[in-house]
């Protein structure tokens, strides 16, 4: 995208995507004769998404990335908070309204070897969704199906292909391939390219990158890998253990971390070029167990700014130097 | 002299008649006290050769080489019992998943404690004193209460940590990592792997960290081994190879990195895929793939030749500045 184009872009558009205090609480039974408990997987998070941009969720396992992507795609309802899509709440809307938004929103798995049935020939895998959700005839199926395989860079030939034929880049493609097949305005990528090798993984980064810039969908990409993140992102939200700690543009986020987490999460990424090496001072401990997580602060157990107001009291959302953060002591974080 | 010394390791799967070489006349050596790095991508057969170094690879797999010399001994001559004896004790290696590398069944403390009844002998108390000591070595909090515990109590971190504690428990003299935080989160990476390199000092161990992921070679190894469809393609000196890449294929790894093409749109991509069973080229293994491939490329296979400080396995190698030398 250009940068000219930019502004202009941001002051046209409206949202495509807006979250408001999204919040998804799981209970989980300990046996018949206690109280079940209540996981947070999901606690508090709002982001407005615009057209042709990309929002890079960041977090280690357990964090809350993958409830997260449950409840954007709708496959979920989310236990409280508001998700707007083109402008309208479908958080709470009627089935038959959700399921209509559902066609706004498409998802690409993590595991391309997982997400493809088996059974199927490309062509029928990229066909279906048209054939639920439209009253396209065959013909008209087939001519979009292979419309669509030649964007992804897939040759005509693989139309009648199982998807044990194809590499795991391949198989990605196909993916993503299907994802595109409604047009949708929010392409939601839970870790693509994870599972992929680097030379392969770079291919697919270019592939979403043309897509974006020729449809003009919003992404939302989840990942852990903070280079690939730093590279396809506009806007940054990382999150531990079920809450967001920072979000804001990614050159802010990256330049300058102002939660602890985040710079622990910055710290911890090898690093090709040695003068790119941080000082490293690695985080001790692990993630707690979201059933018991600590109070005040979640992050306090493992943070070096830790102060007794930390385990006291829960930290807001707040604006600290162009991005938003939720620590208590992000002036001295930004000082240090 | 090395302490481990390979010449022309082979390992070929399939029948005798149409051999897959998974591992094709691979060399190296590791010293003393020296980590060395081994990447490529999957089905480079980073891993097969590692395997094969512990004599893990079963039938119908095969394994062939002109040496396998480890502090003076010849493995690949040495009786069978012999050779178990050294596996484990001298030789011991950390797995990738860790999560499925322990057995359910037993408790950690039990599986500590094996290695060293196999190893070692000596008395129950002592072996029980002995895993107390290890756990504690590789950072595990409260590590009485650990040695009771089930692998599935364990975290995918502390798992690995206990992974390393039983690899290390025989003071070995070489550690083979195989991949050993790829199945980790970043922070739980950078702490196992400063636990690696710290243990690795101490102990001064000979190691082989295998990986896909070359910044955690640039920043733990001294040297490195480059490695694609079974083949080495480059070797050196960690800094030399990263800095001036001679071998096309490490040239365009380094460069589908996004953390090499900050600021630039598009990422550098090798077109093509890792060549599997059926699909073998004639010659240079990269021929399909590289953008200066000649007709020599796709004939002849090039040699392991010395280039600079290193070894490039290329007709026109790189220059320093990364252009093909044609001509």
């Amino acid at each position: 995208m250009a940068d000219a184009a930019m502004p202009l872009d941001k002051a046209t558009a409206t949202p495509v995507m807006e979250a408001d205090n999204l919040t998804r609480h799981y209970q989980v039974s300990r046996g018949l004769f206690r109280q079940p408990a209540v996981v947070r997987a999901l606690d508090g998070v709002s982001f407005t998404l615009q057209p042709r941009r990309t929002l890079a969720v960041v977090g280690e396992s357990g964090c809350g990335k993958s409830t997260l992507a449950r409840q954007l795609t709708l496959i979920e309802e989310p236990t409280s908070g508001v998700l707007k899509l083109d402008g309208r709440d479908v958080a709470h809307a009627s089935s038959a309204e959700r399921r209509e938004a559902r066609r706004r929103v498409q998802i690409v798995f993590q595991n391309p070897y997982a997400s493809l049935n088996p059974r199927k020939k490309i062509g029928a895998i990229l066909g279906e969704p048209l054939k639920i959700n439209t009253t396209l005839s065959a013909s008209e199926r087939e001519e979009k199906v292979r419309a669509a395989m030649a964007r992804v860079g897939l040759r005509p030939e693989h139309y009648n292909r199982y998807p044990h034929m194809f590499s795991g880049g391949q198989r990605q493609r196909i993916a993503i391939a299907r994802a595109l097949m409604l047009d949708p305005a929010v392409v939601v990528a839970d870790e693509p390219v994870s599972a992929l090798d680097v030379s392969i993984q770079a291919q697919v980064l270019n592939l979403m990158m043309d897509l974006q810039e020729e449809l003009g969908m919003a992404y939302v990409f989840i990942a852990h890998d903070l280079s690939v993140v730093r590279h396809i992102s506009d806007e940054v939200l990382v999150m531990y253990l079920g809450k967001p700690a920072e979000q804001g543009p990614k050159e802010v986020i990256f330049q300058r971390p102002l939660h602890p987490y985040t710079r622990a999460l910055l710290g911890s990424m090898p690093r090709l070029e040695p003068g790119e090496r941080a000082a490293r001072a690695p985080l001790s401990g692990e993630i707690p167990s979201p059933l018991n997580p600590p109070p005040g602060c979640v992050f306090h157990t493992r943070c070096p700014f830790a102060t007794p107001v930390c385990s006291g009291e829960r930290p807001v959302m707040r604006e600290v130097m162009g991005r938003r953060v939720a620590c208590h002591h992000a002036e001295r974080v930004a000082a240090s | 002299m090395s302490l481990l010394e390979i010449e022309n390791l082979s390992v070929s799967f399939g029948t005798e008649a149409q051999p897959f070489r998974a591992v094709d006349r691979v060399s190296f050596a590791v010293d003393e006290g020296e980590v060395m790095g081994v990447v490529g991508e999957s089905g480079s057969g980073k891993s097969v050769s590692a395997l094969a170094l512990m004599g893990l690879i079963d039938w119908p797999g095969r394994v062939k080489a002109n040496r396998l010399s480890f502090a003076g001994q010849d493995l690949a001559r040495l009786p069978r019992k012999a050779h178990r004896k050294l596996l484990g004790k001298d030789i011991a290696m950390i797995f990738q998943d860790p999560m499925t590398s322990l057995n359910p069944c037993f408790t950690v403390g039990f599986q500590i404690m094996e290695t060293l009844r196999v190893h070692q002998g000596g008395s129950r108390t002592q072996r029980r004193e002995q895993a107390l000591s290890l756990l504690e070595q590789v950072g595990i909090p409260d590590p009485a209460s650990r040695l009771r515990a089930f692998p599935h109590q364990l975290s995918g971190g502390m798992s690995q940590r206990v992974m390393i504690a039983i690899a290390i428990a025989c003071n070995p003299r070489l550690l083979i990592a195989d991949e050993p935080t790829t199945a980790l989160d970043v922070t739980i990476q950078a702490q196992i792997m400063d636990l690696l390199r710290t243990l690795q000092r101490e102990r001064r161990m000979g190691m082989i960290l295998i990986t896909h992921d070359l910044a955690v070679v640039a920043e733990s190894c001294s040297r490195v081994v480059v490695m694609y469809a079974g083949q080495v393609v480059e070797s050196g000196p960690v800094e030399a190879v990263f800095s001036a890449p001679r071998h096309p294929y490490t040239w365009a790894l380094l460069n589908a990195l996004p953390e090499r093409s900050a600021g630039r749109q598009r990422l550098a991509t090798i077109k093509g895929v890792v060549p599997g069973l059926f699909d073998r080229p004639t010659g240079c293994l990269l021929n399909p793939r590289c953008p200066n491939a000649t007709d020599r490329c796709r004939r002849q296979e090039p040699p392991l030749a010395p280039v600079g400080v290193g070894q490039t396995r290329c007709f026109y190698p790189l220059d320093a500045a990364g252009r093909p030398t044609h001509g």
